[in-house]
């Protein structure tokens, strides 16, 4: 992950604040990172280290203050917010802490969702979210909404809406914070078969150290500033 | 499709906010269909009125009679076709409650000119035939259970003393606005109670009635009969019936413009309410909708799924309290017979209070819809609940 | 433990959009509610200060208004001369013999005229009515064409400013002067020589006679000896009763309307409030389990969420109250049914309307606050910890 012309990610100079109460408190600390094709990174760091912040600008849901954001090459920090919509919609996979499935819809209507972005047709939906339930292992769960399901089901369910559009960036925001210890491994398993089989590129924010041996490299952050990467295994 | 199923869906999440809201609809929408049909129930006399018949009256006041001669020389304006009489009679029937208007007539001619009461032809040549004889609207007669043959007491308050009729004819309505909750008798029986009893005021009537040949020409022959009478003792005033009935309106203006006000005012209110519940839904969403929106669905969908739910929940409580407007109304009508000859909910209600439910549902969509359509992902994600 | 007035009062400032929408809606619902009661209260004081309690009005027997009645010269001379008539200085008696028609006049802004009582009074008249009062221009001569009009009529109708002239009756009659009647029913009357309007409309009869009592005990004794004599056939009504009566129909026309709109306008808000305060609960779930494991208790919590509901009402309320206060200086001038003519009428706020509608919003408020309070109160203090 050294080479910039090999990365997925390319991140330079990347600064980013809020202002509360009329003073400024900097976020992200002049970042300079970059991310391969295929890799599996987690960044970890203590609260408010910046770690969620770094992750959302990523998947563009957030806009820095200054510094370069590329991704596949194409700078995102340009896009208006609708481009920025098309782009999500074509590139990234979210998964969350609390899943967020939309709970009026069973879990085939929720996988097929950011399908509805697309051009496929109803039979192509249907088949694709039914092949990726079954990768997920919940083809007899699809007719079931959220409330019907554990919370490592409903995680399964999450990760399949974040891969039935074939992104190429999975981004997991604390994937496995709100799991049992059996369903996170689960979960960890899954995430790191896609990566090596599918070869998905992941980035996920993790505080367990656990959780993050199953990514290939560890990113630290404090403070807003990277102090160091590491390779795990 | 899945647009729809998911606005449904959410419509029913929060049941209890959501029914309550309906039923908050459905009573403003019921309340302002139920005002309009009562500023409608107003103007049923001019509805009613035909485009062919002039009515004159003294130009003083109608509470001033003009001498009944003027009849012939009414007949010799070009353009009349036939005249008639129709003096109000203002007697009570047992009791005040019971109001109805009264009006003696020229059992000769009046219904002639009046086509829309249908009288079966027996009946019209029995109540021409009896001096005492009466004829009544069906309406009328089913209130009080009068049958032909019956004997009706008036008390009179402008000719006064107790007078008796016997039913001899009912009418019936030719179309939905004609009024049938009226009784006639003849003028010439209170003409001659007159003579007998105030000299003075006999040969005197309230108002004539006018047909004209050709309806287009009503301006000029008005102002031609007008014009006969000129400089005379009782000088007239003559102007279509429409425009006699639309008279008794104009002088409660105020009464039914605040009807009106208050009508919009019941719409303002639920408006309020139902703002009130898309508030607070789109607060509770905003994870949701910034999940959305995290997916790359854009702003509008976003929006749109909070107007769409607003409409839906506005159009299900206008369409239930448009449903009910009908038989509420029908009550009402019942209840206030005395007061509304005709009580019935027009077709324009029913558009007016659909749009109502439609600007409710819109509105109340805005500021929610627009406050959800601009979160920033990264804070509605860190919303909870 | 009591909740403090604080919390409760911060939870509804916290949420402003809802708190204004919900209270909003109570203020348009307290302000119907006051303005139909200040309507009838303004009616009422317009015929209540039409009539005095030391007058007696006759008219004929089984009429019901001034208009349809009639009694003749020797029929008032005899009622005049009952012992029971109050005399003035030098000894007349107190009466005025009266006649009253109805002209058509046209309102400022209308083409369709409005009818307006005139009323023929004799000299007596403006005795008999200490309220009326000549606030521009001068009285009418008695023996001419010459009239002066209420202060209503003056306000909103055309062509009765001092100096015109009305035309009726084959004459022309002169306006010389206003009278402001105390905002009784004579302010929407054009007033004039009783002789010369029976003259120019040709009448013979009067329309009634208004007698001022020596006493105002006196009435059973004088309508008594009135209408034993057969030769009279009148029947005498208290002032005061006699226009209170004149426009029963219009004010139970009001009320029954004021009834229908507050019913239904308060079911609407008190909707309003349970929505807004059932999500108030919902909202605050992982509060309220806080707050009772700090230890309050449940009646407490019930009082705090009925305390934010009640505020909410008054506040309505309150609103409400001082948008209809502002009415009062609006005038509504339309047709009575029952007179067929025109009357003029205000919006009139009294303490006990005041009372009322703060009472009502307030109920309101603790009618949609109540069963969400309850479900606050009896939240089970885990579960509402665990929702956080």
């Amino acid at each position: 992950m050294t080479e910039t012309a090999n990365s997925l990610v390319e991140i330079r100079n990347l600064t980013k604040g809020y202002t509360r109460g009329g003073q400024k408190v900097p976020v992200l600390d002049n970042i300079t990172l970059n991310i391969a094709r295929g890799d599996f990174i987690a960044l970890m760091g203590p609260s408010g280290s910046g770690k969620s912040t770094l992750l959302n600008l990523i998947a563009g849901i957030d806009k820095p203050d200054s510094g370069v954001l590329k991704i596949d090459g194409e700078d995102i920090t340009v896009l208006s917010e609708g481009q920025l919509a098309d782009w999500r919609a074509a590139n990234i996979g979210f998964i969350f802490q609390f899943y967020n499935l939309m709970p009026v819809l069973t879990a085939f209507e929720n996988v097929e969702l950011p399908l509805l972005l697309t051009n496929l047709s109803k039979s192509d939906r249907r088949g694709r979210v039914e092949m990726t339930l079954s990768l997920v292992g919940l083809s007899d769960r699809m007719e079931h909404y959220p409330n019907e399901l554990s919370g490592g089901q409903q995680q399964r369910v999450a990760i399949a809406r974040a891969i039935v559009t074939d992104p190429t960036i999975l981004v997991c925001d604390e994937p496995t914070g709100d799991l049992d210890k059996q369903s996170a491994s689960d979960v960890l398993t899954m995430l790191k078969q896609l990566n090596v089989e599918m070869g998905k590129t992941i980035i996920m924010v993790t505080h367990d150290a656990h959780a993050a041996e199953a990514a290939k490299h560890i990113v630290h952050l404090e403070k807003g500033e990277l102090i160091d990467e590491s390779l795990t295994t | 499709m899945f647009f729809f199923k998911l606005v449904f869906k959410n419509v029913f999440r929060a049941k209890l906010r959501s029914s309550l809201t309906i039923i908050g609809l459905i009573i403003a929408i019921v309340a302002f269909g139920l005002l309009q049909t009562v500023v409608d129930a107003w103007f049923a006399g001019s509805n009613a009125a035909s485009a062919s018949r002039l009515v004159t009256r003294n130009a003083i006041s109608l509470v001033f009679p003009m001498p009944i001669y003027y009849r012939e020389r009414m007949r010799a304006v070009s353009g009349v076709k036939s005249v008639t009489l129709l003096n109000w009679f203002g007697g009570i029937y047992k009791e005040p409650r019971n109001f109805f208007p009264q009006f003696a007539i020229d059992h000769e001619n009046f219904f002639d000119l009046y086509p829309e009461f249908v009288i079966p032809p027996d009946q019209l040549i029995a109540f021409k035939r009896d001096r005492q004889g009466a004829a009544v609207g069906r309406k009328l007669a089913n209130e009080f259970g009068w049958k032909i043959g019956d004997t009706i007491p008036i008390r009179g308050t402008i000719f006064s003393g107790t007078w008796t009729f016997t039913l001899r004819a009912i009418f019936d309505a030719k179309d939905d606005t004609t009024i049938t909750r009226q009784m006639y008798f003849h003028w010439d029986y209170v003409n001659e109670w007159l003579k007998q009893k105030n000299p003075r005021r006999m040969e005197q009537i309230g108002t004539f009635v006018i047909e004209v040949d050709d309806p287009s020409r009503t301006a000029d022959i008005s102002k031609a009969i007008d014009a006969e009478f000129k400089n005379s003792l009782a000088e007239t005033l003559t102007e279509s019936e429409k425009s006699f009935q639309l008279g008794f309106i104009s002088q409660m203006e105020q009464i039914i413009l605040t009807i009106r006000i208050v009508s919009f005012v019941v719409i303002f209110i639920i408006m309020a309410v139902v703002a009130n519940t898309m508030a607070m839904t789109a607060r509770e969403r905003l994870t949701e909708y910034a999940t959305l929106k995290a997916l790359g669905f854009g702003p509008g969908f976003v929006a749109s799924l909070i107007f769409g739910e607003a409409l839906m929940l506005s159009l299900i409580g206008g369409g239930l309290g448009i449903l009910l407007t009908f038989p509420l109304a029908k009550g009402v009508g019942v209840i206030a017979a005395a007061v509304f000859a005709v009580f019935k909910v027009s077709q324009s209600t029913v558009l007016l209070q659909l749009a109502c439910a439609l600007v409710v549902g819109v509105t109340a969509a805005i500021v929610p819809g627009w406050r959800s359509a601009r979160v920033k992902i990264v804070d509605g994600l860190r919303h909870v609940g | 433990m009591k909740v403090p007035f604080s919390y409760v009062f911060r939870n509804l400032w916290t949420r402003k959009l809802t708190t204004l929408l919900t209270a909003g809606g109570m203020a348009l619902v307290a302000f119907v509610f006051a303005a139909v009661l200040m309507l009838d209260a303004g009616l009422n004081r317009t015929m209540v200060g039409t009539g005095s309690a030391e007058n007696v009005i006759f008219i004929r027997k089984g009429a019901e208004t001034e208009i349809q009645s009639g009694l003749t010269r020797d029929q008032a001379a005899l009622v005049e001369s009952q012992p029971q008539v109050a005399r003035g200085t030098g000894g007349q008696p107190m009466v005025s013999k009266e006649s009253l028609v109805l002209i058509s006049l046209t309102k400022t802004g209308q083409d369709k005229g409005s009818n307006i009582v005139t009323r023929g009074v004799s000299p007596m008249g403006f005795a008999l009515r200490p309220q009326v009062k000549i606030v521009e221009g001068r009285l009418f001569q008695p023996g001419t064409s010459e009239i002066v009009v209420g202060k209503s009529i003056h306000d909103e109708f055309d062509g009765v400013a001092i100096g015109q002239k009305l035309r009726f009756a084959q004459r022309e009659w002169l306006v010389v002067g206003t009278f402001d009647a105390g905002k009784s029913a004579f302010d929407s009357e054009v007033w004039g020589d009783v002789e010369q309007l029976m003259q120019a409309f040709r009448r013979t009869n009067y329309s009634s006679i208004i007698v001022k009592m020596s006493n105002v005990d006196n009435f059973e004794a004088l309508t008594k000896s009135v209408e034993d004599d057969i030769r009279i056939a009148l029947e005498g009504k208290r002032e005061r009763l006699f226009y209170e009566d004149q426009s029963r129909a219009l004010s139970t026309f009001i009320s029954f309307l004021g009834i229908f709109l507050s019913v239904i306008f308060s079911v609407g808000a008190m909707i309003g409030a349970a929505i807004t305060m059932y999500s108030s609960v919902a909202m605050r779930t992982a509060e309220i389990g806080t707050l009772r494991a700090l230890g309050f208790r449940q009646p407490s919590i019930l009082a705090a969420f009925l305390t934010e509901s009640l505020l909410l009402g008054l506040v309505g309320g309150l609103a409400g109250l001082a948008c209809a206060a502002f009415l009062q200086s609006i005038t509504i001038s339309t047709m009575n049914f029952q007179s067929f003519s025109q009357l003029a009428f205000s919006f009139l706020l009294t303490f006990k309307i005041v009372v009322q509608t703060v009472i009502f919003s307030l109920l309101m408020g603790f009618v949609g606050g109540f069963l969400p309070a309850v479900k606050a109160a009896r939240m089970k203090i885990v579960d509402s910890l665990r929702a956080a």
